[in-house]
């Protein structure tokens, strides 16, 4: 019986002593947490994907809470979340957001199996970063995509896979969220993130070949020249010609289509316009 | 007597010298010379012609564009017909010099009469002199990495040369340009030898020469005992077993003098040696005792189907497509070629691309030589472990870049990877471990200077 009472003693004293060196301790070395990372951490969808540019969504939360003290919050965004999340953030945070134009990743290639017919064949690793090293693929073309897709592999959201007969990546745009993890990984950057465009129209240059004309045709029949006709014939200064290589400025492009139609290699790419219908019905004419 | 070699690791791949007895012959001069601006490790050259200028033989055509750079001469004379982009052995188009080929004028500051100058401790030069020409001919490392010769002989503060080791191993197969200089040169070689120790200021030399060539064993060690009888240099033959990658720098220090060179930025004169391939040797003697740039080069072209496999001494900038003429031609089947060995060389896309400082070979793999057996998953029979000349683990290397895990990567030594190729070679599932580990190094190594830049 004694032994009993002075084990419950001798316990319940370490366990007092324990209890006030914990509450002691909780006190002291208290780390204060901005409650406000929480909250915003509980609006982000939580997915992880890195599209911010931080490690997770719990990084951009504090960055977001970090940018918002010193007033501003419009060089972060959320790809996955968009314009719909970051209002709530900018509201909670009790700032005010730009509403980014909405993107999604576009392939600027165009080199299909018969546009860019294989020249050699490659043996190793099939990735595209290391094939990547050992010059320009099973292609003459040394810029454009190299079809062991990396891209595929690094989309978390299932919105890019190849394209068997094109061998070419193909956006799936209700999936894609702008992430951008394709176009960082792409060894070729071809991938590029641009605005999704009023009614998902858009107009872009679906190459990035930079050789001379000639050289770039030999490689590929859709190649762009760098010719100058698009930036002639362009009314908005949208187009610039750089290094034998035309591009688009999704900001200043009206959606006029002129460009497409000059563009004598068809390396300017138009999507998601309805077809004129007396050119379908001409076609089945000819048909 | 034990025969030296490096202590871990290591393979030995078929031989396949194919040209070991072949004299080497004078190629002819192309109709038309391309010079890549970036035939070495460094900033690319800058050009100094424009279109329409009459060169010579040996006139200065590219100046260096860095520190670690080195100037490129004409190997041919004629009209400079454009600059422009062509492809050369990354299989990329680059920057390069064309020139269309008219007679063949030297410059007349190159001495190009036959006698053999044996000066003994060259007393009008002093080591500065030695390195300045050196630097001003454009010498390269000839084995294949293409490293400015000078820096080398310019060591960091803080680390002291102790002895220069002549790389005359030659262990992949199939290449045997070194191997027929070394015959056909020697004295020569011994000259640049002396001339090399005088620039670094030792007194030590070693060649390391493989047990496969007897006959350059056998010569060398009686010019050595003639040559360097009387003078205050004491020069050493070294036989070595025959093992792959015994030409590798720090292979050839640890079986040559039996020290180990530390994880990078360690290079081999941290631990008092200076390593020159055979060919820039021979390369130094001719800049400093004949005046004469780099701009020609021993070249083994060969192959099993290659009809005539030959060893060429040929101007840089000839096309590989003419040395691959002169051997009889490519042959029919869908062929891989490479600008180097079988082990270490690089596919070409393009049979245009033309002899740089550093094509010590160009290898014709047929395609069931060259063709790869479908990968099988990893057993981790540590095979790999065992042939790593570096002591590292390639197959957890391998896995650690595919998963884009740079940290343990770095963690685990990837920067340390010569790229020698013994772990994929050996790999009995076939996997491609070192294309990986190609990938996780380069990443590893832009991780490491950005954080150097910051």
């Amino acid at each position: 019986m004694n032994s009993i009472i002075i084990a419950v003693i001798v316990l319940g004293g370490i366990a007092f002593v324990a209890a006030i060196v914990l509450y002691v301790c909780s006190k002291r070395f208290a780390v204060f947490e901005d409650p406000r990372i929480a909250q915003v951490n509980s609006l982000l969808p939580g997915a992880n994907c890195g599209g911010c540019g931080f490690a997770g969504c719990k990084a951009m939360s504090e960055a977001l809470v970090k940018e918002s003290d010193k007033g501003s919050i419009e060089n972060l965004s959320c790809p996955v979340g968009g314009t719909k999340v970051m209002s709530q953030v900018a509201d909670l945070l009790g700032i005010t957001v730009a509403n980014g134009d909405p993107q999604v990743a576009v392939v600027r290639c165009d080199g299909t199996c018969t546009n860019r017919p294989r020249t050699s064949q490659y043996v190793g690793l099939r990735s595209c970063a290391a094939m990547n090293t050992c010059g320009s693929g099973e292609t003459a073309c040394g810029f454009g995509c190299l079809g062991c897709g990396d891209c595929v592999d690094a989309c978390q959201f299932d919105a890019i896979h190849m394209n068997v007969e094109t061998g070419l990546p193909v956006v799936d745009e209700t999936k894609c969220i702008a992430c951008g993890a394709c176009s960082k990984l792409c060894p070729r950057h071809i991938i590029e993130l641009r605005a999704k465009g009023p009614k998902n129209r858009r107009i872009y240059v679906s190459c990035v070949n930079r050789d001379k004309g000639a050289i770039a045709m030999k490689a590929c029949k859709s190649a762009c020249i760098g010719c100058g006709k698009c930036a002639k014939e362009c009314k908005f200064e949208a187009i610039t010609v750089e290094g034998n290589l035309s591009y688009i400025d999704f900001k200043k492009c009206r959606l006029c289509k002129k460009c497409v139609a000059v563009c004598p290699t068809k390396a300017i790419m138009a999507v998601n316009f309805p077809t004129p219908k007396n050119v379908e019905e001409k076609k089945e004419v000819e048909a | 007597m034990k025969i030296k070699t490096f202590s871990i690791g290591g393979i030995h791949p078929e031989e396949n010298k194919l040209t070991h007895e072949v004299p080497t012959q004078v190629a002819p001069l192309p109709t038309q010379a391309i010079f890549p601006l970036s035939q070495h490790i460094g900033a690319p050259a800058k050009p100094v012609v424009k279109k329409g200028d009459q060169v010579k033989v040996g006139t200065l055509i590219a100046e260096a564009g860095g520190f670690v750079s080195a100037p490129i001469y004409s190997s041919v004379s004629g009209t400079v017909s454009k600059i422009d982009a062509a492809i050369d052995a990354t299989g990329y188009r680059k920057p390069a010099i064309f020139i269309n080929v008219e007679g063949d004028e030297w410059e007349s500051s190159i001495d190009r009469s036959n006698n053999l100058e044996l000066v003994r401790n060259h007393p009008e030069l002093t080591p500065d002199e030695i390195i300045e020409r050196i630097k001003n001919s454009g010498i390269t490392g000839m084995g294949g990495a293409g490293f400015p010769t000078f820096i080398k002989l310019s060591p960091p503060p803080n680390t002291k040369p102790e002895c220069v080791i002549i790389n005359a191993v030659e262990c992949e197969p199939y290449i045997t340009a070194d191997y027929r200089l070394m015959l056909e040169h020697s004295d020569e070689i011994l000259i640049g030898l002396e001339l090399l120790m005088k620039a670094a200021k030792v007194k030590r030399g070693f060649i390391g020469i493989e047990t496969n060539k007897p006959a350059a064993i056998e010569l060398f060690t009686h010019k050595c005992a003639d040559v360097f009888d009387t003078t205050e240099y004491q020069v050493e033959v070294v036989p070595l077993q025959q093992r792959y990658p015994q030409g590798g720098e720090k292979q050839l220090v640890d079986a040559v003098i039996g020290r180990q060179v530390p994880a990078p930025p360690a290079i081999p004169v941290n631990v008092g040696a200076i390593v020159q391939n055979v060919g820039t040797v021979y390369a130094v003697y001719e800049a400093v005792m004949k005046r004469k740039p780099l701009f020609e080069r021993y070249t083994t072209v060969t192959g099993k189907q290659l009809s005539k496999p030959t060893n060429y001494l040929v101007r840089m900038g000839t096309p590989i497509q003419l040395l691959i003429d002169l051997c009889g031609g490519m042959p029919e089947d869908d062929n891989k070629v490479l600008a180097g060995g079988p082990m270490m060389g690089k596919a070409l896309i393009s049979t245009e691309v033309p002899i740089c400082k550093g094509t010590n070979a160009v290898t014709i793999l047929s395609g069931d030589e060259a063709r790869r057996q479908t990968p099988q998953p990893c057993i981790r029979c540590a095979k790999c472990v065992a042939v790593c000349p570096m002591g590292l683990e390639p197959y957890l290397l391998a896995k650690l870049s595919a998963h884009r895990d740079w940290e343990h990567a770095e963690h685990d030594g990837i920067t340390s990877c010569i790229e020698c190729g013994s772990c994929q070679f050996t790999c009995p599932a076939h996997r491609p471990i070192l294309d990986n580990i190609r990938l996780g190094k380069s990443s590893v190594m832009n991780i490491i200077k950005l954080r150097q830049t910051k």
